[in-house]
């Protein structure tokens, strides 16, 4: 598979080293009523969808980056490449 | 279909023309007292073990491509029991004794060969954790011998003893540990649940349940409604597509892990290694073909394939350890769907919804477990309890803090 890198352009996933699930971008609450229960579903729980998925790569042998990925599970086709900190930044995250 | 010496003789003369299929192909009926969604090795055993062992033989076991079409056909077909923690062993050590008396039990050649698995050490600190292991293996009744070099020499006088980085320093023997024919099993199980009346029902897909004030009354499929009073999942690889249906978000995430096969050899290898600190595990079938495999290709996948780079890691663990392999040639590679779960252990369990049961999370160690899962899984649709051996399977563990973690991983599926 072939990552377009938003900022270093066309590069090998072997580059790259795989977390999972974007949503784990949304970390909950630690102050919330029920934050026992929101860190179980946010920790062991995923979606694990046949067809888009969109997911977190680490850039471990390039530039460092963390990357949101929107790929094809069923194809491995690659839709999107974000950089996760603009993902994460228009979240209100990390300001 | 029964077989005995007389029939084979009789067909032999008259031109193999009186064969039968070995199972029935039924239309469904309009309800069943179990309806177990999945026909591979774990949906059929649970057939066969509820017929079996409890008597419950209104069943109907529901695919949706071809028995044995998916994961009991896609592995590299080999069984062991040799976990460390206390919530696995004891159940891998009833799958080992299943198999040990499987093709007497199911009357079906299996090609159940024990021939030994061997876990290569490379350090005093995995020396240490082979000890610990094998001891703890003894303790709930398997096998385990620590080798040093000269015992892994004398086995395999062929490997590659001084790799600048990983020298072999001895290795973890469990001698009852070997390969089944994997297909065989499928059929095994298929054939005998057939004989005591299960509905073995083929391209029949389930699309969605049939869920009225949390219970369900069973499951709506391509060939219409099949009502349950149960309804039983064991789907591994698909897990997470199937009880979506049902409204539950699952500890899984489904990854693909690829296999190799080469052209047929004489007689090499008469065992199976393991070269874990190189991703590369490696046995040879009965028909002379090298059967091996790595690691996972880490990333969600649901294609039944999977990429280059995996490829060229498990050939290049091959060649570190067996040098000559250089001059094999590749005859095959496929990829199958695994369920690896939060802590790299199964589930086999009741669910929030009344008459739906879950049975799944199988990681890379599905086949081995075969006979115990479908064991412990008609024991639980039958009674309603689990078994001894599968208390700790439960979908609430990490709620619970009772994560079943052999590697120690974290919430990170694709490390375990």
């Amino acid at each position: 598979m072939i990552i377009n890198h938003p900022i270093l352009g066309p590069r090998d996933s072997q580059e790259f080293t795989y977390l999972g699930d974007a949503t784990l971008i949304d970390r909950p609450d630690w102050e919330a009523d029920d934050a026992a229960g929101q860190f179980h579903d946010y920790l062991y729980l995923r979606d694990n969808p046949a067809g888009e998925h969109r997911e977190l790569w680490f850039h471990e042998q390039g530039d460092r980056s963390w990357l949101v990925v929107t790929r094809n599970t069923v194809t491995h086709e690659i839709l999107n490449v974000e950089l996760a900190r603009d993902v994460a930044r228009a979240r209100g995250r990390s300001k | 279909m029964r077989y005995s010496g007389l029939k084979v003789i009789k067909e032999a003369l008259t031109g193999h023309k009186g064969w039968r299929p070995t199972w029935r192909d039924p239309e469904p009926k309009k309800s069943y007292d179990v309806v177990i969604i999945g026909g591979g090795g774990h949906g059929l055993a649970t057939a066969y073990y509820l017929a079996k062992n409890h008597g419950i033989t209104n069943v109907a076991v529901i695919e949706k491509g071809w028995i044995g079409g998916g994961n009991v056909g896609r592995n590299t077909t080999i069984i062991r029991s040799n976990y460390l923690l206390d919530g696995n062993e004891p159940f891998y050590e009833l799958s080992l004794k299943l198999w040990e008396g499987l093709e007497q039990d199911f009357n079906y050649n299996a090609m159940v060969s024990q021939r030994g698995i061997l876990n290569l050490v490379h350090t005093d600190a995995q020396r240490d954790a082979a000890r610990r292991r094998g001891n703890a293996m003894i303790l709930n009744g398997s096998d385990a011998e620590l080798l040093d070099t000269d015992g892994v020499r004398a086995m395999y006088p062929f490997l590659n003893f001084n790799n600048a980085r990983f020298p072999i320093k001895g290795g973890l023997l469990h001698r009852r540990g070997g390969t089944v024919r994997h297909d065989a099993v499928a059929w095994g199980y298929a054939r005998g649940a057939d004989l005591r009346g299960v509905d073995i029902i083929q391209n029949c897909e389930v699309t969605g349940f049939k869920i009225e004030n949390g219970k369900c009354l069973g499951v709506e499929t391509t060939k219409g409604f099949i009502g349950a009073n149960k309804v039983a999942s064991c789907v591994a690889g698909s897990s997470s597509r199937v009880m979506e249906k049902a409204g539950m978000r699952l500890p899984i995430e489904s990854h693909v892990l690829q296999a190799f096969v080469s052209e047929g050899l004489k007689p090499v290898l008469d065992g199976v290694i393991t070269f874990g600190a190189g991703h590369f595990y490696c046995s040879q079938s009965d028909k002379g073909g090298l059967v091996f495999g790595g690691d996972l290709d880490m990333y969600n996948s649901y294609a039944q394939r999977g990429n280059l780079p995996v490829v060229e890691d498990v050939i290049e663990g091959g060649m570190a350890l067996i040098p000559a392999l250089g001059r094999v040639r590749m005859l095959r590679s496929w990829g199958g769907i695994m369920d690896m779960s939060m802590d790299g252990s199964p589930f086999i369990d009741k669910t929030h919804v009344d008459g739906l049961y879950f049975n799944g999370g199988w990681c890379y160690g599905g086949f081995k477990a075969t006979p115990a899962s479908g064991w412990c899984y008609a024991h639980l649709l039958a009674t309603d309890t689990p078994h001894k051996v599968a208390t700790e399977y439960r979908l609430d563990r990490f709620r619970k803090g009772r994560m079943i973690d052999e590697k120690g991983q974290g919430a990170q599926p694709n490390l375990h």
